[in-house]
């Protein structure tokens, strides 16, 4: 059957190796899991394919060292790929392979086309900086010039992701872990991309600010019809906010399917025994 | 009437590789469901009944035969190959799916839940508002219930709710994986007059029911799996 949908993302055999590689680590089967033991290079992704479709939650789950997290700054361009392709629907009609755009274009891409929340919010914020001025920061790299407007963007983004208005210009610093992921949500919304890229969001965040954050993430999505790719290591996450879901090891998808065929009939060994260690 | 859903063949087994198990669940079923037919399944519990159903839903990836369904959007499509959006797109649009057990997100309220049901079909929010209070009321759940948690609800409450859930969609096919399991008699009524008012619109039915008295009075087919064996057991005149 026909595609009834086109993607809004598209990810073609991407791959991404640390170090030159050797003649003995040609042959894959002489790798220790995605590690060559004669010259030391890794092989972080390998042949990594997939689409995201628009509004839909795509979940990446794996163990660490899996490279989940390194596909995801590839897809941000924070690590340049060692092949491999991808196309989005909302940049030249997805006819051109961004991997190989000037960093120019790239830095285009970053700054309208998606938005990118960190694990770590050192990386997604400048920590002196005001909250508001953070946002500004994007709106100004996508280029914007009137104060004021982005005065009232980065107002409405904060109150939406519930940071109390009199605080807006405070520095994240300042702020507890649940409200600094806050402030890089609104960040990363604030030039209203088509695509969201969150890398563990929720990790080390206790229980309720972790709720606070995964219901902010949902009714964002719900509200705004954004497409979401989410790498979790944690099930539980997956299951509330996935539609469907890929498993990494070793730099590879090993299997992929909608989220409940993933969690109630898993096929690999390894997902298997994913599963099985949910509490 | 055209056949709806045409299952043929249908196997499946679980590999436990960590446990080093192979487990047969179904084998060689064969089911055809007439549009606007109520089908149920019995069986010992264990037998695979809800796995059937799991396969049809796509939850459960199959080994070997084909399950036909004729779609609005798709046409014929067999659900057993189809890609995971177009099954994502079937079960907001055309296949809904009762189990016992409530599974809801966490922090939203029953009347959220069932309003996302139905916007999940499409975006007028006044008439899903307005088809929630319906629904919520014809189950009779109470008023005070309706914005708070379903984790608090009783398990009456919570099942009640759940089939409101899938029924409001008005689907196309339904199937219900023993709905009535754990209501009381004055519920179990309220789902029959729901499934019968269903039915009259056109839904079709396929489901697991341990009380088959309440089962045979809506039945048009009956299938039997008895010690793994699946068979045709029985055709009621509609009546």
């Amino acid at each position: 059957m026909a595609e009834f949908e086109v993607p809004v993302l598209s990810i073609k055999n991407l791959n991404k190796q640390f170090g030159k590689g050797c003649p003995y680590c040609q042959d894959e089967e002489s790798l220790v899991k995605n590690y060559c033991p004669v010259c030391g290079t890794v092989y972080a992704c390998r042949d990594v394919s997939f689409d995201v479709f628009p509004g839909e939650v795509l979940g990446i789950v794996g163990e660490s060292g899996s490279g989940k997290s390194t596909l995801m700054q590839c897809l941000y361009f924070d690590q340049e790929v060692t092949n491999g392709e991808a196309y989005l629907a909302d940049y030249h009609n997805g006819e051109k392979n961004l991997f190989q755009e000037s960093s120019q274009q790239q830095r285009y891409i970053r700054n309208n086309i998606m938005g990118k929340v960190y694990q770590n919010p050192l990386l997604g914020l400048k920590m002196n900086f005001s909250s508001i001025g953070n946002i500004a920061e994007k709106l100004i790299a996508a280029g914007n010039q009137h104060v004021g407007m982005m005065e009232n963007r980065g107002t409405e983004l904060l109150n939406k992701v519930n940071i109390p208005v009199h605080r807006r210009k405070e520095a994240p610093k300042n702020f507890s872990g649940g409200m600094q992921q806050r402030v890089q949500i609104a960040k990363a919304l604030s030039n209203r991309p088509p695509l969201l890229l969150l890398d563990e969001v929720t990790t080390g965040l206790d229980l309720s600010v972790q709720a606070s954050v995964l219901d902010l993430i949902k009714s964002l999505q719900r509200e705004l019809n954004i497409s979401i790719v989410l790498v979790s290591h944690d099930l539980g996450v997956i299951r509330m906010l996935a539609d469907r879901t890929l498993v990494m090891l070793e730099g590879r998808v090993i299997e992929q399917g909608l989220t409940d065929q993933i969690l109630e009939d898993p096929q690999h060994r390894y997902t298997q025994q994913l599963v099985h260690s949910l509490l | 009437m055209e056949t709806l859903l045409e299952i043929k063949n249908l196997s499946k087994s679980f590999d436990l590789h960590n446990l080093g198990k192979h487990i047969r669940a179904v084998s060689s079923v064969d089911i055809q469901i007439k549009e606007g037919e109520f089908v149920g399944i019995t069986g010992k519990s264990g037998s695979g009944k809800s796995t059937i159903l799991k396969c049809i839903y796509g939850t459960y990836r199959i080994q070997q035969g084909s399950i036909l369904y004729h779609s609005k959007k798709f046409g014929r499509i067999n659900l057993a190959e189809a890609t995971e959006r177009e099954l994502l797109y079937l079960r907001k649009h055309e296949i809904g799916y009762v189990s016992q057990f409530l599974n809801v997100m966490p922090r939203t309220t029953a009347r959220q839940l069932v309003k996302q049901a139905i916007l999940e079909m499409g975006d007028d929010h006044d008439l899903a508002e307005k088809e929630t209070e319906k629904i919520l009321a014809h189950f009779e759940l109470d008023e005070e219930l309706w914005d708070s948690y379903p984790t608090t609800f009783s398990g009456g409450e919570k099942l009640r709710l759940n089939i409101a859930r899938a029924m409001v969609k008005k689907p196309r096919l339904l199937l219900l994986d023993e709905p009535t399991a754990s209501l009381d008699h004055d519920s179990k009524i309220k789902v029959k007059l729901l499934i019968e008012q269903l039915m009259k619109e056109g839904t079709t039915m396929l489901g697991i029911f341990h009380d088959l008295e309440f089962m045979n009075h809506l039945c048009n087919q009956e299938y039997n799996i008895q010690n793994g064996v699946f068979s045709h057991s029985t055709s009621f005149t509609n009546s």
